[in-house]
């Protein structure tokens, strides 16, 4: 028994541990502190436990790689956090990938005479080195798509082209094949390698420019959990229960969000992914068919509303993220708060780009987190709330949802701000959602309008508050 | 053999999926950021790679160091940056 199996396996505690302390905001900081030092640990044990190593190449990666991730992650702002997250993602993978690969380079030799490699039978091997290279590769270039959409560098909207779909399917199934050929013993494994790293870099590719903007918080999810398999397979090729286990931890993680982010808009994950909604020619039509007037305030007249509210309900979405409105929103709260009214934020699962985006943007304005209620939490309160205050969130507000069955969004768990006295709705334009579908809560009788910039419109609205 | 460490494998999904189904909708962001931190375990497999026998392997590995410590540096900081944030009333 190596002594430094142990310290694997208390790296793996550590992070179970810490990642059980993020089930409460008051634990969770100390619970990434505890998951770090699991890291640590397992990166001294490694270093210490191994042989031959070169401490100098190791060196500089390290320093290398810790000033790029440092940097980031000091400098990057909340808003654009999903983009981050993505682009992290896709190193974990790439990692992943370049480990497996590399491990492979190694033992060529050994795998045409059969012999067992890191204790694993040559079939198993090829098996978990292949899906090792398949998904890490798969996540690193699916992830700077994402990345690419999600900054702006990429279209937002989707991606298609005639035949996506059978190239997919014959992209995978070259992959297939390929693995079973070499399973089987076949030869020239070098060019095939080359072959199988190129064929998932394209399908990482292909799989995520077909997802819309709208869509990113399911693909990021789902990113998340590739890297966390890519990790566990590349803990099969290399046979380290620590690799295993955080890969597993990861993997369960991002697959538990992916369920979430799905159920959130009522699709299908094969939806999400081969579905491409938000295609302009699919939502034509009925939209446009029906004419919607809305009425339009002045951020004065939106005052006087407040003004007469008790109860405020803020539903942000990501146009809130767009405009940086965050503080704005959160001085404004305070004023009304000031005033005796109670205020409360209504967070969507699917608001914004990211599981949990906009919470960590009004965290970062210093909204206290009590203040933030998700869906289940929040619908019952609108029944007796005098203003529910939408701002830049257009899908998740649409009632067509509950009732109209050709409507791209039917079926998705809304929330229900028509049922507030008022709904005061801040866009910057008249423009559809991503969904690409007209909103008909704009028309309604209790709906207004207050076009502007969100942080704009939420700095005079201030302002005309304090003036009454 | 190859089944030990398959029950591992399922054994720790299923721990996971228990703990993770605990977080609140608040830390989603966050655990997106520390679990992705937690991926960048793969640092381990780098560290080994960069044995040196001159071959591919060794560069291989190199790359996979940078990479998997941009995860693991820039992930959990920018988690603790992020849950510094999240406060009471």
């Amino acid at each position: 028994m190596e002594y430094s199996k142990l310290f694997y396996v208390l790296a793996a505690i550590l992070f179970i541990l810490g990642l059980k302390k993020l089930s409460h905001p008051k634990t969770a900081r100390g619970g990434n502190t505890m998951a770090s030092i699991g890291m640590f640990i397992a990166i001294v044990t490694t270093l210490l436990a191994s042989n031959n190593l070169d401490f100098t190449l190791i060196i500089a990666g390290i320093v290398i790689g810790g000033l790029i991730g440092g940097v980031f992650a000091a400098k990057i702002e909340m808003t654009q956090m999903p983009q981050m997250v993505a682009i992290f993602n896709g190193f974990g993978g790439a990692a992943s990938a370049l480990v497996a690969g590399a491990d492979f380079i190694r033992n060529i030799d050994k795998l045409q005479t059969g012999v067992f490699i890191n204790g694993l039978s040559p079939t198993f091997y090829l098996v978990v080195v292949i899906l090792s290279i398949f998904v890490g590769t798969l996540t690193f270039t699916g992830s700077f798509i994402a990345f690419g959409k999600l900054q702006g560098f990429i279209s937002g909207q989707p991606i298609v082209f005639p035949g996506q779909q059978i190239f997919n399917a014959i992209f995978a199934f070259s992959m297939v094949t390929i693995t079973a050929y070499l399973v089987m013993g076949g030869n020239d494994l070098v060019n095939f390698f080359y072959a199988i790293v190129f064929l998932s870099a394209l399908m990482g590719i292909t799989l995520t420019i077909p997802i819309g903007g709208a869509d990113m918080p399911v693909v990021i999810s789902l990113l998340n959990s590739y890297s966390g398999v890519a990790a566990a397979a590349t803990g099969f090729v290399l046979m380290n229960n620590g690799l295993i286990i955080s890969g597993a931890l990861v993997g369960a993680s991002g697959l538990i969000l992916t369920n979430i982010m799905c159920k959130g808009m009522n699709r299908s994950l094969t939806n999400v992914i081969f579905g491409a909604v938000g295609l302009k020619q699919e939502s034509s039509g009925d939209g446009e068919a029906k004419q919607i007037t809305v009425k339009s305030y002045s951020t004065e007249e939106a005052a006087m509303i407040f003004d007469a509210a008790d109860k405020v309900i803020v539903v942000p979405g990501y146009g809130l993220a767009v405009a940086q409105a965050q503080h704005a929103i959160r001085e404004v709260a305070e004023f009304l708060e000031s005033k005796g009214k109670k205020v409360l934020y209504a967070i969507h699962p699917v608001a914004g780009r990211m599981p949990g985006h906009m919470n960590v943007l009004l965290a970062e304005a210093n909204i206290p987190y009590e203040q933030l209620k998700d869906l289940d939490e929040i619908n019952p309160e609108f029944e007796d709330c005098d203003v529910a205050l939408v701002l830049g969130a257009n899908d998740v507000v649409n009632p067509a949802a509950r009732h109209d069955k050709s409507s791209p969004i039917y079926g998705m768990p809304i929330l229900d701000v028509d049922k507030s006295r008022t709904v005061i709705i801040n866009k910057r334009t008249m423009n559809t959602g991503f969904a690409g579908i007209q909103n008909e809560l704009f028309g309604f009788d209790n709906s207004i309008m207050v076009f502007g910039d969100a942080k704009e419109m939420l700095q005079q609205l201030l302002k005309d508050l304090k003036e009454l | 053999m190859d089944i030990n460490i398959l029950t591992v494998f399922i054994l720790a999904i299923f721990v996971g999926i228990e703990i993770i189904s605990k977080v609140p909708p608040t830390l989603h962001t966050p655990l997106m950021s520390g679990s992705n931190a937690i991926s960048g375990i793969a640092i381990v497999g780098a560290i080994i790679a960069t044995r040196l026998d001159g071959g591919m392997g060794t560069w291989l590995g190199l790359i996979a160091v940078i990479f998997a410590t941009v995860n693991v540096i820039g992930g959990f900081m920018v988690t603790d940056r992020m849950l510094k944030m999240f406060k009471r009333k």
